[in-house]
């Protein structure tokens, strides 16, 4: 899934039980949005989702790695809590700080028919790498 | 899985001797079907669980074992605290205590065919399940410290059961050393309208039929007859857990090279069972413990009021609660001498032997029911536990049939709503709100679960005593 102007894209990657989630982009900050995008996903198709609705995000950890996993566990925090599903994000990193604005809505049963509940980002098949031009961040989510 | 490499010293176990960092074997318990279609990363994991401090015997993965977060699904390993033993947030998974409940309606299979769309169709009702939905009940703060400390307990003395429902639960409903103080606010938010829910992915409601008898005086003991009906929960501690589950492996993390532990998988996250975050952890996670007990108590109770709709009059009893996600502190013999160990059941289940002081008085000669679930197409299985689990897997057994393909592989071969009606075709009912979902969960997804129980049994730590096939299944 692309968003066709900068390239960049998300994917899922399968694991044993449970779905890995992969963001493209070319920069570290467009590849933490993607993996949200992808997490988004698991549940219901993102264009599906609405953006009515937004919220900030902030979060702060040892590295990097951590910090992507720590930024998607935000978003399921705020998913649970809020009865949310999310489809655009706008990230800045500042080293291992993030601050982000993510636009969504509530979970509409009918309409986003929504598949398994994320229950959170995992340090499995963890990582933030360059790839060529891009960055690509993913983890195995446990759902 | 390649097992070129591995003893195999009996039928159904194989073992890779200690090498490079490991400090004691590690075992895979399976046929040798089963561990050919292992994936090389149960191997991968059993191992690195094998290199923990303070671990003890040996590391143990289940006929059922997958590729998991650290420990593979289908783990067991003891630690002993005063030879630097470790707890693992890792170890225990993100859904802790997650479980099955079985109860006995003393119903026939005809009585239920006869009303069985409109007992699917209550039983949905009942139970909220699948993403999106709420419980019934919304917990403030005090609320929520009362049901972390007192587990199904707890619940039934808020109306939800009967008191003699806690003598068919693991610790008699309630986890002692739960400490709510530790756990975070964030998870005490994620749960308060959360309790009674199923929740989604591999949980169900199902009602089932008693299919076969394998053990005839242990299932007298278990109150099971061929041909009768049973209702299986199968759901655990919800946000609670997972919250749990995300801070402390965090922290974990953060923390392991403090303790001079090296993490051959950041998953692995462990920490000092004698050491701040390590207490701070075993309190928030009995705490978890006792939030899968009061769920499944008062899912009980939910599903008592939808079925006494159709049967008026009629009682379900619980013939056992089991718990697959957990450390619990239990006494164990090793080498002849007894020992207190942290057992961590990483999707394995308690299969305590007969004899064994915890048991309640029903099931004291008999040993503990072993819950195996099923996917929604096939089989459960009720096995006992054994004598013998106690030598071979510190008193562990399997826990179901196991991922045996992807969630992304099954959504590309399976369709959600031709996959329920296959399935109601069969004679098998399902209620849900997803077809995703659905799709993802198809019993094709899974392994073999008559094999998994058949090797179950064949390993020596359980015995197979019925056989269970759906008529009913709420998934969520």
């Amino acid at each position: 899934m692309s968003d066709g102007s900068t390239g960049a894209r998300w994917e899922h990657f399968p694991h044993g039980a449970d779905i890995g989630v992969r963001g493209i982009a070319p920069t570290k900050a467009g590849a933490f949005e993607q993996a949200a995008l992808a997490m988004t996903a698991i549940v219901a198709d993102p264009r599906n989702v609405r953006d009515s609705a937004s919220l900030d995000v902030a979060c702060e950890a040892p590295d990097e790695e951590l910090l992507l996993v720590d930024w998607l566990n935000a978003l399921v925090y705020e998913m649970a809590t809020r009865r949310l599903l999310f489809r655009r994000f706008q990230v800045e990193l500042d080293g291992t700080r993030l601050r982000a604005k993510a636009w969504g809505e509530p979970i509409d049963l009918r309409r986003h028919r929504p598949g398994v509940e994320v229950k959170g980002a995992t340090y499995t098949a963890l990582s933030l790498r360059r790839q060529g031009d891009e960055w690509v961040a993913q983890c195995v989510v446990d759902v | 899985m390649d097992t070129s490499a591995l003893k195999r010293p009996s039928e159904c176990a194989w073992v890779i001797e200690p090498t490079g960092k490991m400090r004691v074997p590690a075992v895979i318990y399976a046929t040798e079907s089963l561990i050919r279609d292992m994936d090389e990363k149960v191997r991968e994991q059993i191992t690195n669980v094998a290199t923990l401090p303070g671990i003890v015997k040996a590391a143990y993965a289940m006929p059922d074992a997958h590729w998991g977060y650290g420990f593979p699904i289908g783990g067991v390993a003891a630690f002993d605290a005063e030879e630097g033993g470790v707890v693992s947030a890792g170890g225990v998974g993100f859904d802790v205590s997650c479980g099955v409940r079985t109860l006995r309606t003393g119903l026939r299979v005809a009585e239920v065919e006869a009303v069985k769309e409109r007992l699917a169709d209550a039983l949905f009702r009942a139970v909220p399940a699948g993403l999106g939905s709420r419980g019934k009940i919304h917990l403030d703060d005090a609320g929520m410290r009362a049901m972390l400390r007192g587990g199904a307990r707890w619940a039934v003395e808020q109306g939800f059961g009967e008191p003699r429902d806690l003598d068919f639960v693991e610790e008699r409903g309630v986890m002692a050393g739960a400490v709510p103080e530790e756990v975070s606010p964030q998870a005490i938010k994620r749960q308060q309208d959360e309790m009674g829910t199923l929740g989604s992915g591999n949980h169900y409601l199902e009602v089932q039929r008693v299919a076969e008898i394998y053990d005839a005086e242990t299932a007298v003991a278990f109150g099971l007859a061929a041909d009768e009906v049973v209702i299986s929960i199968h759901c655990g501690s919800r946000g609670l857990g997972h919250q749990i589950g995300t801070d402390y492996l965090k922290q974990m993390v953060i923390e392991a090279a403090s303790h001079g532990i090296e993490l051959p998988d950041r998953e692995l996250a462990c920490a000092p069972i004698r050491s701040p975050v390590g207490e701070s952890y075993l309190g928030a996670m009995r705490a978890a413990i006792n939030c899968a007990l009061a769920n499944r108590q008062v899912i009980t109770y939910l599903v008592r009021q939808a079925f006494v709709e159709l049967f008026p009059g009629r009682d379900l009893t619980l013939i056992y609660d089991v718990s697959h996600n957990t450390c619990k502190v239990e006494r164990h013999e090793v080498d002849g001498r007894p020992r207190e160990l942290y057992v961590h059941r990483k999707g394995a289940t308690r299969a305590f032997g007969p004899g064994r002081a915890d048991l309640p008085p029903a099931y004291g000669e008999t040993g503990q029911p072993v819950i195996i679930g099923g996917t929604m197409g096939t089989a459960s299985h009720i096995l006992v536990g054994t004598a013998a689990a106690e030598g071979l897997s510190f008193s562990s057994s399997c826990h179901g049939a196991g991922r045996s393909m992807s969630r992304h592989e099954a959504l590309k071969r399976w369709q959600g709503k031709s996959l329920i009606e296959g399935l109601a075709g069969q004679g098998i009912l399902i209620r849900t709100r997803s077809y995703r979902g659905a799709a993802e969960e198809a019993p094709g997804a899974y392994k073999d679960v008559d094999a998994v129980a058949e090797a179950a049994d064949a390993a020596g730590f359980s015995r197979k005593v019925a056989k269970l096939t759906p008529l009913i299944c709420v998934k969520g």
